[in-house]
């Protein structure tokens, strides 16, 4: 299954850095989040876009991670070239991420 | 019984729709409307407009929104608190004033709180720039203002004062709403948990309709009900800090634990730490939790003593950019892209264009996430050529449109609907200033 069937996401920007948030729709799901959605995977996802270094917050009271992407808007929401200068769009993208469910989970 | 106020959150950005903060200010049984419309870059380009004109450099839609609300605030008594100063929070209240008398309300008082630009501490320093190798000074006459974040005091004072409008320049978002609490409850200024969880309040807040539907619906998996008439947000804050996160009755959107959670993480990096110009805000241990429809209530906000610097938002100007888009459409719209692509790459380096970063890419096809992302999708029907890039001067970026304009005759078979822009970027940087050197005021002006 892909990410986006058990987790929801938004983007924010705060200069070149893109932070998304990943948030399951139910707390069973965290667990999978945790295991599967590593900042490695998320770096890798992002081939081409994120420069930087990918840092991971966990926030399990409300079932949700937050990845940090630094040098990830084009140089800075400001002066960036990009269409999406803002990175608005990125959570959309980290959505379609390939997930292995859990067993017995449907 | 415990205290509560309720504050309503009239605008998201500059440009936010007004009948939200209309309806809000009709039938949200409120204390409080703020009104969040500066930002990162906006005090810079409003700074612009300042050295153009001594009586502007506010915000542009301050006239049509004090028009809105006015009225019905005045009447029943909701104080307004808002950064609509931008570069010039003094003239942006004298011209709230002068709405005021036209409109008959002859008694509100008016506070203008300024301090926020800090361009003269900031050169004697020669602070360092964070987001690049370099100083303040370094930027030369490229540099057009400093404006420091501040926090919530001024405001709370003005409204100890007797103010029945606020208008600031930069200060903290969260700041906004954390003011209206401040005066309200006494809140100390070093009860960080208090001020943690009011920030958390704020936070969610400021961004209007982003937590009552807007920047949310994913059609099928997270459906919103009336967009087109958002209802823009309501938090009841209780003298503990108690949070609910609401909205009218009847309006478009929805405030679910999946809006309150997508807005509690946005433009958030440590949640341990979210630096503020009042607290250190800790969000790692909120819960969020829906006690009816549309009605979320928001605890476990924290927070540590305050950092002994303020941010400093930079402006200068950075670079030129120059765009130029044409669109191609049916069988072969790919092939006929990429080759326009490649005939304005090469265009720019025959005719010298001095650029130094460009991007070429297909709208419809890899333009948002690039080509690596976007490898596995399917061959749109139609698909717009971009190509922009940076240059030192203004004459440089025009020729960058103008190669992607000449594709019409001199390109692929079948391009149409070209356009071009050129124009200057003011970027935005930031430093970190001793917050001693930041020294607000408040100045009345009566309607």
């Amino acid at each position: 299954m892909k990410l986006r069937d058990i987790a929801h996401s938004r983007t924010g920007d705060k200069g070149n850095t893109s932070n998304i948030s990943v948030i399951a729709y139910h707390e069973k799901h965290y667990p999978l989040l945790l295991e599967q959605v590593t900042s490695a995977r998320v770096k890798a996802h992002f081939a081409g876009v994120v420069e930087g270094e990918v840092v991971r917050y966990e926030l399990p009271d409300i079932s949700a991670l937050n990845f940090v992407m630094s040098a990830a808007l084009g140089g800075g929401v400001t002066r960036s070239l990009a269409l999406d200068a803002h990175g608005k769009s990125l959570s959309s993208a980290l959505l379609d991420l390939d997930i292995e469910p859990a067993s017995g989970d449907n | 019984m415990m205290r509560t106020i309720r504050i309503g959150s009239g605008a998201g950005y500059s440009g936010d729709r007004i009948e939200p903060a209309l309806e809000l200010a009709e039938k949200g049984d409120l204390q409080y409307l703020v009104f969040e419309c500066l930002g990162e870059r906006t005090v810079a380009l409003a700074q612009q407009a300042r050295m153009k004109d001594p009586d502007g450099g506010y915000d542009p839609l301050l006239e049509e929104r004090m028009r809105a609300v006015l009225p019905v605030c005045a009447a029943k008594g909701i104080k307004i608190v808002t950064n609509m100063g931008a570069a010039n929070p003094e003239a942006a209240a004298r011209k709230t004033a002068e709405i005021a008398r036209s409109l008959g309300l002859s008694s509100l008082k008016i506070a203008a709180v300024v301090g926020d630009d800090v361009l003269d501490a900031c050169k004697d320093g020669d602070l360092p720039i964070m987001e690049f190798d370099g100083t303040i000074k370094q930027l030369g006459n490229r540099l057009l203002s400093a404006n420091a974040y501040l926090g919530a005091e001024p405001m709370a004072q003005a409204l100890g004062e007797g103010a029945d409008i606020v208008i600031t320049g930069r200060a903290s978002d969260p700041a906004l709403f954390l003011a209206p609490m401040i005066h309200a409850f006494g809140w100390a200024m070093d009860d960080w948990n208090l001020l943690g969880q009011g920030t958390v309040a704020g936070h969610l807040l400021e961004c209007a309709g982003q937590i009552t539907g807007g920047y949310f619906a994913d059609p099928g998996y997270k459906d919103v009900a009336g967009l087109a008439r958002l209802g823009f947000p309501i938090g009841e804050v209780g003298e503990d800090g108690a949070l609910v996160i609401t909205k009218v009755a009847g309006s478009g959107g929805a405030v679910t634990a999946q809006t309150c959670k997508e807005q509690l993480l946005y433009e958030v990096h440590d949640p341990k730490r979210y630096l503020q110009p009042d607290v250190v805000a800790d969000f790692s241990q909120v819960k969020v939790e829906e006690i009816a429809p549309d009605r979320v209530r928001v605890s476990g906000g924290r927070g540590t003593r305050r950092t002994e610097t303020l941010k400093v938002s930079v402006g200068y100007v950075d670079s030129f950019i120059g765009e130029g888009q044409i669109s191609y459409a049916g069988p072969g719209a790919l092939a006929r892209g990429r080759l326009a692509l490649e005939i304005v790459r090469e265009r720019l380096k025959l005719t010298g264009v001095a650029a130094s970063e460009l991007r070429f890419e297909l709208i419809g096809v890899e333009s948002l996430h690039g080509a690596e992302v976007s490898s596995h999708a399917a061959e749109p029907y139609e698909v717009r050529v971009r190509v922009a890039g940076r240059t030192e001067s203004l004459r440089e970026a025009i020729r960058i449109g103008n190669e992607v304009e000449t594709l019409y005759t001199n390109g692929p078979a079948a391009g149409g609907g070209a356009w071009k822009s050129a124009r200057d970027v003011v970027a935005v940087a930031s430093v970190l200033l001793p917050r001693d050197l930041a020294k607000p005021q408040i100045r009345f002006v009566g309607a």
